[in-house]
């Protein structure tokens, strides 16, 4: 009933009861139940705690530990203390898994009553003292929950949890390398540190605002970066070992079969690791697009947002990027974008090639995105912008209607930046006005036939003649470009469309719509001087007729990257409740020291590298095939003779 | 009572205290999963927190609304108070609701995993396998998430936790009341191989490894092969008794240069010798993935040589393909089924097969042909014409042609297993390996 979403709050006495029962299914299957409707029936629920009151005392720890957890899924504010001590007492508890179940049931106390925070923290640092793997995860998963802000609680820890991760469980370390990442960031220094003050100073020279009053100021920030590139040459970065160590061991788990680790190791490598370092994440990167496309919708979005700023790292995969007429038109997006960042003067013939091949997909959107794409190539790379925009062209005479509309849409945009080269171009676009029903196309059509009627002054006129005539029948977007286009001739060339002009005035000002009425409106007061209009009419062709930029072209996953990679907010790209920002780089790192953790066994020795690894106790499982490798060997027989005994398992 | 009315009746004391906690405390990981059908009827849902409203599903339906195909539905949809991250497998959409930031494919990967479970319980994940067994589905998501957050998702533990049903232990059960539930709470999460249960025993000790590959290809209108790539899996059956400690070494270990592992399998070990190291999960598991894609090592099993063509301002066109294998090492290509979606004008297609059978969906334009096994000697082919529909011009849209096929006894990577050594334990145990290739997206662009 529950599982069909139907209320069984009735029942709820008679289910409690059998709280105690013997047969371990019913005694689940209670559970279910009294955790989902305890906030409902205070009163009645709290009839079941002693019977949990007493499986904490429990002598075997995995009744201890279930007692436990369904004590703390239970919402009732009143058992707040009960839940409290019974935290308290399973965090010293001799049993990791117990120990590892208080640490789940931190969270669940925390939502239910955020007062108790202090008391939770001191128990989270006591769990994070903790040195098994079982623990790792689940305490840190806490931390992040309760007090993410508390980083030195963290310092103590931190190799500790380095040397461990490769042994936690794969949930436990998409947490673990997630809050490292983090930390990193606030204890150590940007290994990139040089790349970034010389983008920032070639930022500098391009006088980035432009303006003259910014002069003297962008003058003495130059020196200042200046002194402190200087700076940087004359003391060599050199990287802690303890961010070493955070990468050596975070590296391995790019094999991991879990999209989530993986992701999770690369988004610190691209946030942490030198640059040179971080393109051994691009292989797993590519490695996770042959699993579900859910995993592969994520993994392009990061993928996306990398490729703009290190492009040079999935250069090589290039055409694992190709598209499959078999992906889902959201995946063939994505890709596109990513085909499209990496995109340069060397490969873009090939992805040119490639891009005409999806121009005659059966998938609409797609092609439509296409030649977007194939637009914003153009845009990026001059070299081969005559080339697409001939493309382009060709595609206007494509038999599919949607495909022409979009392409003139891209190049419209395209034409913007040269326009006085193209007026054959323009010229063929007018023509088409006969034919292409679509309202962006036509719309953006009359609009360039406005924009520069200069460079067809004959064809102009009459394309409005036509327009005057089906203005009537025009969908609204187009109705508001026939107004433009007559504004603009009227003005460069009122002799020959004065009448045409003032006849589609009159049809707009009894248009249905308003905000056509009031555009008619609006262009009759500017261009139509009267003596009632005012100063504004006088300058009627510097406002129509301005000179306007080229649009730019930019992917929508630029500066996405302020958002730590692999999260929802950047999937969102958009802030999302309880992320925590990815804080910058310090400027000069804090104590290292504070990592140090007091080891009495151990006396003190020059090199920190090797302290480390001698201090943290050697994680049981990877680490110590090394030395203690298998001694005996039960059988050592040769694949090649069991092929043969074993013939039937052949068929 | 309908749960709307229900959520007014908890008054105002309740929904204050609601608005503190969502302050307070960023309620992290998966809060719910529904279970959405193709009709759209939520058939399952599962709270692990305070109970979410259904209501919360409107902005997937909406989603679905959009979307022009089932797999078009974005992933992650975000709702005023919530995000939801869904899955789609065996037609059925597993929806997560999330209140607060939490890495998507974290709870991507962890749906995929309550699928692979599912399947591995019920044999199928269907809608009826899952509402027949609804207390076992609602007892394995109990264990697979606390609070929210992943607990046991490693299948050897959770069929320590709950055993999986049969026909026979239903009978049982039915027949002495007791229940599929483990008497024993599970030993694994207790020890340092967590993904292995202590004390298996067996009569027959067997280890068995099937290295399974599939080979995606993209072939264009020349011929000339666009994208080569393998993929491969070793998945293995191992029933060992005691704590086996395997070795698994190849003779061509250079080949695997891109590799995830099962966490049983020792990194280091690998990166240093090249040798699979590890203690196995009992039972099934899959122990590794890969992937090869430098173009000169993979070879294409099989050629085509077709020719499609339309003529303009003829309401006809010509269909003829051939099939042929290639760089097989004698070992027979089998199961063999080519498909291709037609341009929308074809009206009906005459064909004539040489081998097998042929169908055209006149409706969605598909055309399949079941082939068979390819004969070297006598190669099978289809031919015949294509009718277009009156008045419709010569199609401009690409049919792809999609070809499927096994081959047995070979990995087309040329990988081979060298030896498997077993230490540890005491016994012989039975070993066993098996190569095959498939096809996985093999493609020619016409």
């Amino acid at each position: 009933m529950i599982a069909r979403g139907k209320n069984a709050s009735d029942l709820f006495p008679a289910v409690v009861k059998n709280v105690a029962c013997k047969n371990i299914e019913v005694k689940k299957l209670v559970y279910v139940y009294l955790v989902r409707y305890a906030e409902e029936q205070q009163d009645l629920a709290l009839l079941s705690i002693s019977t949990f009151q007493r499986g904490l005392k429990d002598p075997n720890q995995l009744i201890r530990a279930s007692a436990l957890r369904v004590l703390s899924s239970i919402r009732v504010t009143i058992i707040v203390p009960i839940m409290m001590l019974a935290i308290k007492e399973a965090a010293s508890d001799m049993s990791p898994y117990v120990r590892k179940t208080a640490a789940h049931a931190i969270p669940k106390l925390y939502s239910l009553d955020p007062e108790q925070k202090d008391q939770l923290i001191e128990v989270i640092e006591k769990l994070l003292a903790d040195k098994t793997t079982l623990v790792a995860g689940s305490v840190v998963m806490a931390f992040e929950e309760v007090c993410p802000e508390r980083i030195d609680l963290i310092h103590k820890n931190y190799r500790k949890l380095c040397n461990l991760l490769i042994d936690v469980e794969e949930w436990g370390q998409v947490v673990i390398i997630n809050m490292l990442t983090r930390y990193a960031r606030t204890q150590f220094l940007n290994p990139n540190v040089n790349e970034a003050l010389l983008e920032e100073g070639g930022g500098g020279d391009k006088t980035f605002y432009g303006s003259d009053e910014d002069e003297d100021e962008d003058e003495e920030e130059k020196e200042n970066k200046a002194e402190a590139a200087a700076m940087a040459k004359r003391k060599p970065y050199v990287m802690d070992p303890d961010h070493r160590l955070l990468l050596r061991n975070t590296k391995p788990l790019l094999q991991s079969r879990n999209a989530a680790v993986v992701m999770a190791v690369a988004q610190l490598y691209f946030h942490l690791a030198p640059k040179a370092e971080v393109g051994v994440i691009a292989k797993a990167l590519v490695r996770l697009l042959r699993s579900h496309s859910e995993v592969q919708y994520v993994v392009l979005q990061n993928v996306a947002t990398m490729t703009i700023k290190r492009r040079g790292m999935f250069e090589p995969y290039l055409k694992s990027f190709y598209i499959r007429s078999t992906d889902p038109t959201q995946i063939k997006i994505l890709k596109l974008e990513v085909l499209t960042n990496l995109a340069n003067e060397t490969n873009i013939s090939t992805i040119l090639r490639e891009f005409q091949t999806y121009i005659k997909s059966m998938d609409k959107d797609f092609v439509a995105a296409t030649i977007q794409a194939i637009g914003r190539c153009a845009t990026n790379i001059g070299e081969v912008r005559d080339t697409c925009l001939n493309g382009l062209v060709q595609l206007l005479s494509n038999r599919d209607e949607l495909v022409v509309a979009e392409s003139v849409v891209v190049i419209k945009k395209l034409l913007q930046m040269q326009p006085e080269k193209h007026s054959d171009i323009i010229k063929h676009m007018a023509k088409l006005t006969d034919n292409i029903q679509v309202p962006m196309a036509r719309a953006s059509i009359l609009w360039l036939i406005g924009e520069y009627c200069e460079h067809v002054p004959k064809i102009a006129p009459d394309v409005l003649r036509k327009m005057a005539k089906s203005f009537t029948n025009e969908e609204d977007i187009v109705k508001l470009q026939i107004l433009n286009l007559a504004a603009k001739l009227y003005l460069t060339n009122s002799k020959q469309t004065k009448l045409l002009t003032q006849y589609v005035l009159n049809l707009a000002k009894y248009d249905q719509n308003y905000d056509i009425r009031d555009r008619a409106r609006f262009i009759r007061q500017l261009i139509v001087p009267t003596e009632k209009s005012g100063a504004l009419s006088k300058y009627a062709k510097k406002l129509f007729l301005a000179l306007k930029p080229a649009p730019v072209l930019e992917s929508p996953f630029k500066d996405r990257d302020h958002f730590q990679l692999g999260s929802l907010s950047h999937l969102l790209n958009a802030k999302t409740g309880g992320y925590q920002e990815l804080p910058e780089w310090p400027e000069t790192a804090p104590d290292p020291a504070v990592r140090n953790v007091e080891v009495p066994e151990w006396t003190k020795c020059s090199s920190r590298e090797k302290r480390k690894e001698k201090k943290v106790e050697k994680p049981f499982y990877s680490d110590s095939e090394g030395d203690s490798g298998p001694t005996e060997s039960a059988d050592s027989g040769n694949m090649e003779l069991w092929h043969h005994h074993n013939i039937f398992y052949h068929m | 009572m309908s749960k709307h009315s229900h959520h007014y009746a908890l008054g105002e004391g309740l929904l204050e205290k609601g608005r503190n906690y969502h302050f307070a405390s960023p309620v992290k990981m998966i809060h719910s999963l529904f279970l959405i059908n193709a009709s759209g009827d939520i058939f399952l849902e599962k709270h692990w927190k305070s109970v979410v409203s259904r209501s919360v599903c409107d902005y997937f339906f909406e989603a679905q609304e959009r979307a022009t195909e089932p797999e078009n539905v974005p992933p992650v949809i975000p709702t005023p108070h919530h995000y939801l991250i869904s899955v789609l497998r065996h037609r059925i959409y597993f929806v997560a609701v999330i209140q607060s930031e939490v890495p998507p494919l974290f709870v991507i990967e962890f749906l995929h995993r309550v699928v692979d479970t599912f399947q591995d319980y019920f044999g199928v994940c269907t809608e009826a396998a899952i509402k027949d067994n609804v207390v076992v589905v609602y007892e394995l998501l109990e264990e697979m998430l606390d609070n929210g957050f992943p607990l046991a998702t490693e299948s050897n533990i959770l069929k320590e936790l709950i055993k999986p049903p049969t026909i026979l232990r239903t009978m049982v059960n039915t027949i002495t009341g007791s229940t599929n539930v483990g008497e024993q709470l599970p030993t694994g999460q207790l020890s340092v191989v967590p993904w292995r249960r202590t004390g298996v025993k067996y009569t027959n000790n067997e280890a068995y490894f099937d290295v399974v590959e599939e080979i995606d290809v993209i072939i264009d209108k020349s011929g000339s092969t666009i994208t080569a790539e393998i993929q491969g899996v070793i998945d293995a059956c191992v029933k060992l008794t005691g704590m086996p400690d395997l070795t698994l070494s190849f003779m061509n270990p250079r080949l695997l240069d891109d590799v995830s592992f099962h966490p049983c399998v020792r990194f280091k070990r690998w990166e240093a010798e090249r040798i699979l190291s590890f203690i196995p999960p009992d039972g099934n598991f899959r122990l590794l993935s890969y992937h090869v894609s430098s173009q000169n090592l993979v070879a294409i099993p099989v050629y085509v040589k077709h020719n499609i063509t339309f003529r303009e301002g003829s309401s006809q066109g010509r269909f003829d393909l051939t099939l042929g294998p290639k760089q097989t090492m004698g070992k027979a290509v089998e199961s063999v089924l080519v498909s291709s979606q037609l341009p929308r004008g074809v009206l009906n297609a005459n064909l004539n097969p040489s081998q097998g059978t042929y169908t055209f969906d006149p409706v969605t334009k598909l055309l399949s042909w079941d082939v068979g096994k390819i004969n070297p000697q006598k190669l099978p082919s289809l031919k015949g014409t294509m009718n277009l529909q009156a008045g419709a011009s010569k199609p401009d849209e690409n049919p792809t042609i999609n070809i499927q096929f096994k081959i047995q006894q070979m990995a087309i990577s040329g990988l081979k297993v060298n030896r498997l050594d077993m230490y540890g334990e005491k016994y012989k145990p039975f070993k066993g390996i098996k190569y095959m290739t498939k096809a996985g997206k093999f493609q020619l662009l016409y």
